[in-house]
């Protein structure tokens, strides 16, 4: 897309571009080129003695079946972190679309988890789940369920998937209502007045017209789960207990930042470069798509 | 408007670097040549490090060490390696005893300390320091590479009024790991105390004391000390007898995991644990909060392993002096006064006193008795005992294995999966002993010359 | 822009469900119940730390857990406030709380800049290269600062902007959603604005400070929540970057509170939070309209 009329200065739009060009140069080309370059080498932490070695960095991680749990870990983390999420944000943002007293103040009291941080919401996890000072942590030892997400690597996972799916849901929130309120009322009228029942026409009327932002939403929920909830880990089990709760963003930082691995952890790098790309191909796909309809 | 001046106040922010601590040295106020000095401790034990430092500065007028407290001991190392590859390295960074073996094969990177102080004419005998602590921080020849800062070592703690409800003597007290198993047996049976024991630092405790006292090797040869190609150890009877003690310990309550590193650290001082295991550097913890009677022992031994347990081994930090572009001899003499001022008898004697690491040289740890020190703090000569208890052996004298940490957690990890009841100890062993061997070929590789 | 439109349709009741009121009122109960559950849902952990935050450390460590306030609230604002935690030689919140405010204004600030002229650039001007700068911002996206966390931290470090303010915030700034959404909305802005403009002689300058900004005040708001919100809550790039505690920021703050468990002053941790979680929700709640409308038509 492109409009007709234009100014027609030579240097001007290059003065405009060139703080944000020169930012994504250095603190996004050149880290994204040192990543690969990295993924190649084997050096030790100061890099004294660097070392061509070819694929070796990334034959080393898939061969490494810690690093395929963790892939895994990943996935099944980023997957419930969407499907609880977006499951609860439907439910509500149906209920809030409907024409009920005080609507708009349960809207506000439903997105502000949005402001949320993630490494906030981890320590307002604890509260809840720690063994010994948590409001639920405690309750479940007091009824004889053995309790400790510290050393339990399941409930590690339930808790910082809850933890992360609480911080998600307003987001969705926001969004499965705008969806609703957008479906013209006249569709909404045809359907009630065939006398269909309110859940059968939810599933067949409102859900597929829905389906755009449910499709959109369910990117952008796997994005920011494999991406964004570094705080929530790091804060509530550290990646554990053993590498329970680990992820690839988490492992990343571990064997760059304590390992002093640099190799590795640059051809993790360049994993997750590849699986973003990826997603955001995706998305990008459906984005141009919803800008034509 | 207001758009406007945020604007300007924002590029105002970052044309101007107002907080940028730079490890270049510059020569201050009159004229003293600065000494960068990055350290680890939090807290207490930080405000102690700063202290020591400016001691040093009213100690004389030729150099002044600036102390900055630069995070976490894993994150002032890696703090401190990535300013070297930028050229802007502190004179001296704090670094872990995990951190050795990696800053020992930095070459070109460090100064060690024999150098230092033979280019300052400075003398110190290597004799003057603590056998278990001199031998962790030297190289094959006996000379030291690094200067030994804050070391402690693991001792076992005890709360004596849980004994006491248990039914325990609170004068002989346990030295055998059997006595510590029926000890806690007795807590739990009598519900003396919450948990019966824990253990703060799992690895540290439960897998390097051990080799270092039962006189096993965690990794041959000689636990790294003679080369890159050490592998992993932990095939030995003792670990396997140590982990399956652990694990049944566990199942039967009489155990009870606190996590990983210092975790397991606060249930003793919170009384809920009667007996602990955590660094002897805990003891001022203990000493405010705790509001029971408690005692501080050497760690128990297996004594169907060994009748005389060997020496056990350090933890804690040591200080690297780091090379730069353009450091100058000034700088570097600095940094090697610096060493002989925290090697002085009164000064390392302060130091013992009142941070509760163990001193640095036997004679600051005669002083102290001599004082009387240790009559009036029964127990804060646990560690000193058991670090100096016996001759080191190549088994006793420490750590140098690549990428400790990384094993460590290996360790913890392996157990962890232990307790969560998913391998049996063999097990738990087999595949920490065979992922820490990766980890260490891995360091072999990246570190061959 | 895209089809969605803000929450703020007016309700119109339906014609075909005035006979049915009865019936309704059941179901009316149901939604009030379970919208109501889940606003209980949001505000339990909230609550259960707001009130914790108002006793001593002893009740919390205890693990009593209290739901009803206490008497050490100003005592623990007072101490979180002004030394921090006590135990562990942290900064005063107050000291992290400015550093946050500096990084969520400056990343802020510094995003809304840099998107808006190169966005203006690649909108209304032709040059050579203007669809391969257009990617190059675009594909950033692709490159969230997570992903290439250790080579970034080196780069900033080879700059000797490690513990700077410079080093938290320039390189989160470049933001390639930003530019798309202003480039997308000045698309809309008609040829004939741009005409007349030309006509009256006004320079490409002149027609973006007069015309450009005032019509892009929504957008630049709707931005600046969502951008203030990201700017506060980063976390991976605060705490690789900064070890020295000049510049320590609130989140990582709390976090480094926790430390080991051993000496956690619980009731501290609590107020604490309670304090950094109030800047980014007063400004989602008070801008909510325009947060409203730029969430749901930026798409993130």
């Amino acid at each position: 897309m492109r409009r007709k009329v234009i100014f027609g200065n030579k240097l001007l739009p290059y003065l405009l571009l060139a703080p944000q060009l020169i930012v994504t140069a250095i603190f996004f080309f050149w880290p994204a080129a040192e990543a690969i370059r990295y993924s190649f080498l084997r050096q030790d932490a100061f890099g004294i003695s660097v070392m061509f070695v070819g694929l070796e960095n990334f034959q080393d991680l898939f061969a490494d079946e810690r690093y395929l749990q963790v892939v895994w870990n990943t996935i099944w983390f980023s997957f419930w972190v969407t499907v609880l999420s977006m499951g609860v944000a439907l439910l509500l943002a149906v209920l809030a679309d409907r024409h009920i007293r005080g609507r708009n103040t349960y809207r506000t009291l439903l997105i502000w988890p949005y402001a949320i941080a993630p490494a906030i919401a981890a320590v307002l996890y604890i509260f809840l789940f720690h063994p010994s000072l948590g409001l639920l942590g405690r309750a479940l030892n007091g009824f004889g369920v053995p309790w400790d997400y510290r050393l339990n690597g399941d409930q590690a996972m339930l808790v910082v998937i809850l933890a992360a799916a609480w911080k998600q849901v307003s987001y969705n929130f926001l969004f499965f209502l705008a969806g609703l309120q957008s479906i013209p009322k006249s569709v909404l009228e045809a359907a009630a007045i065939d006398g269909a029942s309110p859940s059968r026409r939810f599933w067949t009327v409102i859900f597929p017209l829905l389906s755009p932002t449910t499709f959109f939403l369910l990117v952008i929920n796997i994005t920011s789960a494999v991406f964004d909830t570094f705080g929530i880990i790091d804060a509530l089990t550290g990646g554990g207990p053993g590498n329970a709760t680990q992820t690839m963003i988490y492992r990343a930082y571990v064997d760059g930042r304590v390992n002093l691995d640099l190799g590795s952890s640059a051809a993790q790098s360049v994993v997750l470069m590849i699986a973003v790309m990826a997603l955001t191909l995706v998305q990008f796909r459906f984005i141009e798509r919803r800008v034509h309809y | 408007m207001q758009r406007r001046s945020l604007l300007a106040g924002s590029a105002g922010l970052l044309s101007v670097p107002f907080i940028a601590p730079s490890a270049r040295a510059q020569t201050g106020a009159g004229g003293r040549t600065e000494i960068q000095f990055w350290y680890g401790l939090a807290g207490a034990l930080g405000e102690r490090v700063a202290e020591q430092a400016q001691r040093f500065n009213e100690s004389q007028d030729r150099y002044r060490v600036v102390a900055t407290f630069r995070g976490s001991y894993p994150e002032v190392m890696s703090g401190a390696i990535a300013a070297w590859r930028a050229g802007t390295a502190p004179h001296i960074a704090q670094v872990f005893e995990v951190g050795t073996a990696t800053m020992m094969g930095a070459g070109p990177a460090i100064r060690p300390v024999y150098e230092l102080l033979g280019e300052a004419g400075i003398e110190l005998d290597p004799q003057r320091y603590l056998a278990g602590v001199r031998g962790y921080y030297s190289d094959t020849q006996g000379r030291m590479i690094s200067m030994p800062h804050n070391s402690s070592s693991a001792v076992m703690w005890l709360n004596l009024d849980a004994f006491e409800r248990a039914g325990l003597s609170t004068t002989d007290l346990p030295k055998t790991w059997a006595e510590v198993r029926a000890a806690a047996q007795a807590i739990r049976a009598r519900n003396a105390a919450e948990m019966a024991m824990t253990t703060a630092w799992p690895t540290w405790v439960m897998y390097e004391q051990m080799s270092s006292l039962h006189d096993v090797a965690l990794a041959t040869p000689a636990n790294g000390f003679q080369g890159l190609d050490a592998r992993m150890n932990l095939a030995d009877p003792i670990f396997l007898k140590q982990t399956e003690m652990l694990l049944e310990m566990q199942r039967a309550g009489h155990f009870t995991y606190g996590g990983r590193d210092g975790g397991g650290g606060a249930a003793f001082p919170a009384g809920q644990a009667a007996i602990s295991f955590n660094s002897s550097a805990g003891r001022a913890a203990v000493q405010r909060e705790a509001r029971f009677r408690w005692a501080s022992v050497v760690l128990p031994h297996h004594a169907d392993i060994t009748q005389s347990p060997k020496n056990g081994v350090i933890g804690g930090a040591s200080l690297w002096a780091l090379t730069s572009r353009n450091r100058t001899a000034a700088e570097y003499r600095g940094v090697a006064e610096f060493y002989r001022f925290i090697s002085d008898v009164e000064q390392d004697k302060w130091w013992h006193q009142v941070t509760g690491y163990v001193p640095l040289t036997l004679a600051a740890y005669e002083a102290s008795k001599a004082e009387g020190f240790y009559e009036r703090n029964p127990g804060a000569d646990a560690a000193i005992t058991q670090l100096s208890r016996a001759q080191p052996t190549p088994n006793s004298q420490g750590f140098r294995l690549g990428g400790f940490v990384e094993i460590r957690n290996i360790i913890q990890e392996e157990l962890e999966r232990g307790f969560q009841n998913q391998q049996n100890a063999q097990t738990a062993l087999a595949n920490a002993n065979r992922r820490a061997d990766v980890v260490l070929r891995n360091f072999e590789r990246a570190n061959r010359r | 822009m895209s089809q969605v439109q803000p929450a703020i349709a007016a309700p119109v009741p339906l014609a075909a469900e005035a006979p049915r009121r009865r019936r309704f009122l059941g179901a009316d109960l149901t939604t009030h119940v379970i919208l109501l559950l889940g606003v209980v849902l949001f505000a339990m952990p909230i609550w259960i730390v707001l009130m914790g935050s108002t006793h001593d450390a002893a009740t919390i460590g205890r693990g009593e857990v209290p739901l009803l306030p206490g008497s050490e609230g100003w005592n623990n604002y007072a101490t979180a406030w002004s030394e921090g935690n006590t135990r562990r030689a942290s900064v005063p919140v107050s000291t992290m709380m400015f550093n946050s405010a500096v990084m969520a204004l400056l990343i802020t600030v510094g995003k809304l800049a840099i998107s808006i002229t190169s966005a203006y650039a690649v909108a209304f001007f032709s040059f050579p290269g203007r669809m391969l700068c257009f990617w190059a911002i675009f594909i950033t996206l692709m490159l969230p600062v997570e992903v290439r966390i250790f080579p970034t931290f080196q780069v900033v470090s080879d700059l000797g902007m490690v513990n700077t303010y410079q080093g938290l915030i320039i390189p989160l700034i470049a933001s390639a959603t930003a530019t798309l959404l202003f480039r997308q909305f000045f698309l809309t802005i008609p040829d004939e604005l741009v005409e007349a403009a030309k006509m009256d002689g006004a320079g490409p300058m002149r027609f973006f400070k007069d015309i450009v900004l005032p019509l892009s005040a929504t957008n630049i708001a709707a931005l600046f929540v969502i951008l203030f919100v990201y700017g506060w809550n980063q976390y991976l790039w605060p705490l690789l970057v900064t070890t020295s505690t000049d510049v320590e920021t609130i989140v990582i703050g709390i976090v480094k509170m926790l430390g080991a468990e051993a000496d956690t002053e619980w009731n501290i941790v609590m107020a604490t939070t309670v304090l950094a979680l109030l800047p980014p929700v007063a400004v989602v709640i008070l801008m909510q309209r325009w947060f409203v409308k730029g969430l749901t038509e930026t798409e993130k």
